[in-house]
């Protein structure tokens, strides 16, 4: 029957799509364990592998709960006081995911070079990552409405012990997930901390790779670094915990009264100037300071090609991430079966991976099996897809979403056969969701680093690559010119992003 | 002629059965309500009819065709069934018209006059023609749906609790506009309610779903007046409960001697009589007498709750003897009134 022969086309698609994202894992488990656990033991269990893990693990200590407290008393004052200009403050507070954390790392070392190690690296996180949190806390603190913090205040509690025990329960799922962003992120950060001086699992790896590429020894670093990224995905499961959030009942949405901040207005406004001071300012003066010092530094065409190889690649890894995240996306919005069960799950899984990992396993991949596709275009944007496969698949689920079953049938009985329905129907509604998707997928490899290092042709530059050279060689001035562009492409991610709370509803 | 016939159908999600061999007939032309509380199985009955689930056996047949069943599988474009659900379920990216025109062939899609003329069918004004369906009230979005699922000239139409989401007044007046609506286009439809006040208006015959099967499937004074049991009998309108004995063509029951209708047995059995058939009276001038317990006031009507007099006297617990009585002049609580029984009553074996 045609139907199903369809949905079997669908479900063929989406598996080997899972396949394909779970791939690096097992290319790295499999390599790491090639030696045997002798090989493995020894080399694990040395001074310096302990020494890697103290440092991620200081990293994600003071980052992660660094912030949290940033980032959602920041959401916080913007959503729900009278905090004067709150929209301004709402851009503001979101434009430093527009500046590579990299992009930072290089204003502020060549600020104050005296500024490596970990204290370096924790600031400059800090700094590029507190918007993960902001953004998903700002977003539910529009949609909770006030009506839970009245009865709270009924019942006889003052105003901050009403949003103690009323709103803060409620944030849980939203801090966490901003959390687990911050922490994965630093996982897998590489030019901060290359920039910084501080080494960890990712950095130790990138050098293991340029000091000449070892099979084993890398796998075993990767798939320690996998590991831990596993282990924060399921301790964020544990925290975020499955108590409902949303509302109970029906009735209209009505938004919450804004605390009054008294005398505290000032001292609100202040910290946060300060800290879009440190987190916007500082990058962009920066980056200014450098392209007036060095005009000449790199050559108009130089830049025009370079931002065209990165628009052109992003073009193309945008197209294949969305396409091959569609079966998957469709069948997930199709209700649960035991597929889609190991899609969601894989995909999940597949989230967490670092781009040193992915980048890693197709290395090996290539240079054992297919030597000719090592270091082309194809398996560069193929890399990239894998990367970016779990992001494209949230913005297209949530665009299916927007065209439930009922208008499918709703077509079907009007005499509309399955793929006319899908384009008459279903492609109009999700359109929008389906095209930020592939934005921000196009956006992400625009500045991506780590896997472009180790599988970019020889001789193609993006302007990360370019920025990243120029920066390596201290070059600061010729390196601005590419960190404007990166700058000024991401303009357009923070409007999508800011648009993404507003109509949280 | 475009009968419609459902025979054996059954459905089942791994060991919970929701339809249990269901019959049903429907004559063309004519409607039919589907009554049944929730999870009932009255919407996987639509479903099944309209193509979007596979019955486990049985067979669907739409106006002489076999669509489900004996080895055929018809896909729901292709049965000409129109759907309306409860939400509407509009195209939200479409205008109004071009919702109504979704389901014409693409050369008729583009003239206006069809859809003008369905808008006409529905009573909305031609004007709303260009309105995004946000920019609609509930009933009118209703009514949109019921023009759009209209336009292709089905042989039957669904309709699933499609005025449940409005308010009282415009339930009314939007379930007259699609009621004259269907009768002016001669189409067959079945009508999916838990409504019975709107099951008993709307339809021409009444069949009520309970535990996945039809108990009754009658014209609504049949199924009012004379229901098959006593359950049907409280599912639909309200009915006075009580133990009673039978004998030869009459019931003895603490309301006294009854007359008898239908069914006659001999022994314990169950009376049913509806409110509206105890009429109350000055004391002593009825049957007997009994004392008022409560009143609930609806405005055009009252239900009065009664004490018996003899039931007091004797300390035996009341048994729910409730009136209806016109709204007018009720009486109130602790009143002495006079009760006589209209109408035979129904029995049922004792349960």
């Amino acid at each position: 029957m045609p139907a199903s022969s369809r949905s079997r086309g669908v479900t063929t698609a989406a598996a080997l799509v899972a396949a394909l994202a779970v791939l690096p894992l097992v290319v790295v488990g499999v390599q790491a364990s090639a030696g045997g656990p002798g090989t493995a033991i020894d080399f694990l269990f040395r001074p310096r592998v302990g020494e890697l893990l103290v440092h991620t693990g200081q990293l994600i200590a003071v980052t992660v709960p660094a912030t949290i407290a940033v980032g959602t008393l920041a959401a916080w004052l913007v959503e729900r006081t009278d905090l004067p200009g709150a929209g301004w403050w709402r851009t503001l507070l979101l434009a430093p995911l527009a500046v590579p954390a990299f992009v930072s790392a290089y204003a502020w070392i060549s600020l104050a070079p005296a500024m490596t190690g970990f204290l370096g690296a924790a600031l400059v996180t800090t700094l590029a990552y507190f918007p993960f949190v902001f953004l998903p806390v700002a977003a539910l603190l529009r949609v909770l409405d006030g009506t839970e913090e009245e009865a709270a205040r009924s019942l006889g509690l003052g105003p901050l012990a009403a949003t103690r025990r009323t709103v803060l329960p409620r944030l849980r799922p939203a801090i966490s997930g901003g959390a687990l962003l911050v922490a994965l992120h630093l996982l897998a950060e590489f030019g901060v901390l290359e920039m910084m001086r501080f080494q960890t699992f990712t950095t130790a790896i990138m050098q293991q790779y340029a000091v000449g590429f070892s099979d084993t020894a890398g796998s075993l670093l990767a798939s320690v670094l996998a590991l831990l990224c596993l282990l924060v995905l399921t301790v964020e499961v544990v925290a975020r915990g499955h108590r409902r959030v949303a509302r109970v009942g029906a009735g209209a949405h009505r938004g919450a009264e804004s605390v009054p901040l008294g005398p505290w207005k000032v001292p609100a406004l202040l910290s946060l100037a300060v800290l879009v001071a440190l987190a916007l300012v500082v990058p962009l003066v920066m980056i200014a300071r450098w392209l007036l010092v060095g005009t000449e530094a790199v050559a108009g065409e130089d830049l025009l090609r370079v931002a065209l190889t990165t628009v052109g690649l992003a073009l193309l890894g945008g197209l294949l991430t969305t396409l091959l995240a569609l079966p998957g996306a469709w069948l997930l919005n199709r209700g649960r079966s035991a597929l889609s069960l190991v899609l969601e799950r894989v995909t999940f899984v597949a989230s967490a991976l670092p781009g040193v990992v992915v980048a890693l396993a197709l290395v090996t991949l290539t240079v054992r099996w297919a030597r000719p596709l090592y270091q082309t275009v194809g398996l560069l944007v193929l890399a990239y897809a894998i990367l970016f496969l779990p992001r494209a698949m949230v913005s297209l689920r949530s665009g299916l979403a927007a065209a439930p079953p009922e208008l499918t049938e709703a077509a079907r009985s009007l005499g509309a056969r399955g793929p006319e329905a899908f384009v008459r129907v279903v492609l109009p509604q999700a359109a929008p969701s389906v095209l930020t998707g592939f934005v921000l997928v196009a956006l992400a490899i625009g500045t991506e680093l780590t896997a472009t290092l180790l599988l970019a042709p020889t001789g193609a530059e993006t302007l990360a690559l370019a920025f990243w050279s120029a920066s390596s060689e201290l070059d600061y001035a010729a390196a601005a010119p590419y960190a404007a562009v990166m700058v000024a492409l991401s303009v357009p991610l923070t409007l999508l992003l800011r648009r993404q709370i507003l109509e949280e509803r | 002629m475009s009968d419609i016939r459902i025979s054996d159908v059954s459905v089942g999600y791994g060991a919970t059965t929701v339809l249990d061999r269901v019959d049903l007939s429907v004559r063309a032309g004519s409607t039919t309500a589907v009554l049944g509380g929730s999870g009932s199985g009255k919407t996987t009955l639509l479903r099944v009819i309209a193509g979007f689930l596979r019955p486990t056996s049985g067979q669907v047949e739409i106006a002489g065709r076999t669509v489900a069943g004996n080895g055929t599988w018809v896909p729901p474009e292709r049965r000409g069934v129109g759907y309306v659900r409860q939400e509407g379920g509009l195209f939200p990216h479409l205008s109004v018209a071009g919702n109504i025109a979704f389901g014409l062939p693409w050369p008729r899609r583009r003239h206006r006059n069809r859809v003008l003329e369905l808008l006409d069918l529905v009573e909305l004004p031609a004007h709303l023609a260009d309105r995004r369906p946000d920019q609609l009230s509930g009933g009118q979005q209703q009514r949109v749906a019921l023009a759009r699922a209209l336009a292709p000239g089905p042989d039957l139409v669904l309709l699933d609790e499609p005025f449940s989401s409005l308010d009282t007044a415009l339930r009314s007046s939007t379930r007259e506009a699609t009621s004259r609506a269907l009768r002016a286009t001669g189409a067959t439809s079945i009508l999916v309610t838990h409504d019975q006040g709107e099951a008993l208006s709307f339809a021409d015959e009444v069949a009520i779903l309970r535990g996945g099967t039809f108990r009754q499937v009658a014209a609504p004074r049949v199924i009012y007046g004379e229901p098959v049991d006593a359950l049907v009998a409280a599912f639909l309108g309200d009915a006075v409960l009580l133990p009673g004995t039978a004998s030869a063509g009459a019931v003895h029951c603490v309301l006294g001697d009854l007359p008898v209708r239908g069914f006659v047995t001999h022994g314990d059995v169950e009376v049913m009589l509806r409110p509206e058939q105890i009429v109350l009276t000055a004391p002593g001038a009825g049957q007997l007498d009994a004392v008022v317990r409560s009143v609930a006031y609806f405005g055009h009507d009252a239900v009065v709750e009664l004490d018996l007099e003899a039931e007091v006297a004797v300390g035996e617990p009341p048994h729910g003897v409730r009136a209806r009585v016109a709204g007018a002049q009720p009486p109130s609580a602790g009143e002495r009134v006079g009760l006589a029984v209209v109408g035979p009553a129904r029995v049922y074996p004792a349960r």
